[in-house]
């Protein structure tokens, strides 16, 4: 090395590395630069000691702080409880007709329903409750198990052919599907079932059909087709349809039977949760 | 500075590449080793077990169709994450996934609690047209995996492979691997009962609707509904000696 050397054009010292003559000066870093640099330093060593951090042979430092991702999330979902408690509380022990009749626990219940509802209904049910073919609109008062608050917390609850014990099902033949009706039976009973919501029909072929509802609808939809809550028997005489209303759609729910399936949500929601949300079906419009 | 010294460094390549292999390797030590040991890396947790063949082909056709671009499965523990999708994933929820499904990019939902959330009927229409179900859904259409039959040619072989490399199936398993994936879409059959002994809490039905074959749409159906439902978060204690 010997004696430093100065670069001729600015009297910078050099580095003493040359590459085919073109020399590096030694420049020093910015004062600045040099003090994040050994701040973050500090700092570090300060995270060590205060958060976990080093992984040692079958453990790792656990950090003066204590700091823990799973203690956080506790700790926010037990806040966020503590300050809706007021209300909670309540709801847990209030029946659903006493909630409805607070002022602030119905507003509570609502604005809690509707963001449950938002995570976990509007896929089949639709953002505004709106449904759709095979998944009832929870706007109108067609109801398929009733649309008191009670049966309507029931439903979310044991869901339909669910893998809850307690389900509720509404088992309807597939009358063609296993041959319990000729197709010529099924077509009679149809054209009947179209008479009874007022729709056009073949007044012979739905004279015939009368007879075969009678034997084999009547049971569960009832004599004049009015339906049955508590089996979940869909009323025929109206214009609602879940699967369609059209001649086709009706032969083939009469042929082919529909099983249509909604999950539990006991255990899977909260019961304050399923609380808010029958609270907030009730309110769409068809509540009774 | 004493240039002579470094010099060494930098006029000798082969001298440098040693060099850097050897700081490199401090740092891959410091962190890559301690994850074989550290017993906080993966807990144990009841009810894990590994995937049943029509699950496993389910995720594998989750993985060829790149489900993972869109959909993450892994809820974090954070306040809106827990209250939106439910208890926050657990390391052992993907000790049998192979690669992990985590993602990265949400475009659609996490899925690692999807199962039990959605009817099969729902799944099926959702696959074929999201529109169906969900009008603002911008999720592509999948209506090709109801007329793909399953080839479960080589199902026994996944299992043996996944065997090799430490997924706790048995001889048993293998060997029974192209029955129970028929067995899964048949809960009368005698298969069923067997299935459900070696996969406990496996959903056995007809997952697509169409009793005819298997269909692709049955082995996806049932990887989805099965997502996020062996662990059973009445009875685990997250304060446990795993704390992190």
């Amino acid at each position: 090395m010997g004696k430093p050397e100065f670069d001729a054009a600015t009297g910078t010292e050099t580095t003493g590395h040359e590459w085919d003559g073109v020399k590096e000066l030694d420049n020093p870093l910015p004062l600045w630069w040099l003090w994040v640099l050994w701040a973050s330093v500090v700092w570090s060593v300060g995270y060590w000691i205060a958060m976990p951090a080093w992984p040692l042979v079958a453990s790792y430092t656990q950090g003066l702080l204590g700091y823990s991702q799973r203690a956080v999330v506790a700790n926010d979902l037990s806040q966020a409880k503590a300050a809706q408690a007021v209300y909670l509380e309540k709801i847990a022990t209030a029946d659903l007709a006493a909630i409805s009749a607070d002022a602030e626990l119905l507003r509570f219940s609502l604005a809690g329903g509707a963001a449950a509802f938002g995570d976990n209904c509007a896929p089949c049910h639709g953002r505004g409750a709106q449904g759709a073919t095979g998944y009832p609109n929870l706007n109108d008062d067609d109801w398929l198990w009733g649309g008191k608050l009670e049966d309507i917390q029931q439903t979310l609850k044991v869901g339909i052919r669910s893998n809850h014990p307690d389900t509720r099902v509404n088992p309807m033949p597939a009358f063609g599907r296993d041959e319990i009706l000729e197709p010529a039976q099924i077509a009679d009973v149809v054209e009947y079932v179209l008479t009874l919501s007022g729709g056009d029909a073949d007044a012979a072929a739905a004279g015939r059909g009368k007879a075969i509802f009678a034997e084999q609808c009547a049971a569960c939809h009832g004599e004049e087709g009015k339906g049955n809550m508590e089996l979940g028997a869909p009323n025929l005489t109206d214009v609602l349809w879940l699967y369609g209303g059209t001649r086709e759609a009706i032969r083939q729910t009469v042929r082919n039977s529909r099983a249509g399936v909604m999950p539990s949500w006991e255990g899977r929601l909260s019961s304050d949760t399923i609380k808010q949300l029958a609270i907030y079906v009730h309110s769409l419009g068809g509540g009774q | 500075m004493d240039w002579s010294k470094h010099k060494i460094f930098e006029t000798n390549s082969i001298i440098l590449l040693v060099g850097i292999l050897i700081v490199v390797s401090i740092g891959g030590i410091v962190e890559i080793a301690p994850l074989f040991w550290l017993s906080s890396t993966i807990e144990k947790v009841q009810g894990m077990r590994p995937y049943s063949p029509l699950e496993l082909t389910g995720r594998n056709i989750y993985v060829r169709e790149g489900c993972y671009l869109c959909h993450s499965q892994m809820i974090r523990s954070l306040r809106d994450e827990v209250e939106r999708y439910g208890h926050y994933s657990l390391a052992a929820e993907s000790m049998y996934d192979r690669p992990f499904q985590w993602g990265s990019k949400r475009t659609g939902p996490d899925l690692a609690r999807v199962g039990g959330k959605y009817s099969d009927e729902w799944h099926t229409l959702h696959l074929k047209n999201p529109r169906t179900v969900v009008p603002e859904s911008v999720m592509p259409g999948y209506s090709f995996l109801a007329e793909r039959r399953v080839d479960a040619t080589y199902i026994a072989d996944d299992l043996t492979a996944l065997q090799a490399i430490g997924d706790p199936y048995t001889d048993e398993m293998v060997a029974q691997a192209g029955a129970d994936l028929k067995a899964q879409v048949d809960p009368d059959s005698d298969g069923a009962e067997a299935l459900l002994e070696r996969y406990p809490k496996a959903q056995v039905r007809q997952f697509d609707g169409n009793p005819e074959f298997i269909s692709e749409m049955d082995a996806l159906i049932a990887y989805l509904q099965m997502l996020g439902t062996l662990v059973d978060f009445t009875t685990f204690d997250a304060s446990g000696p795993n704390l992190r």
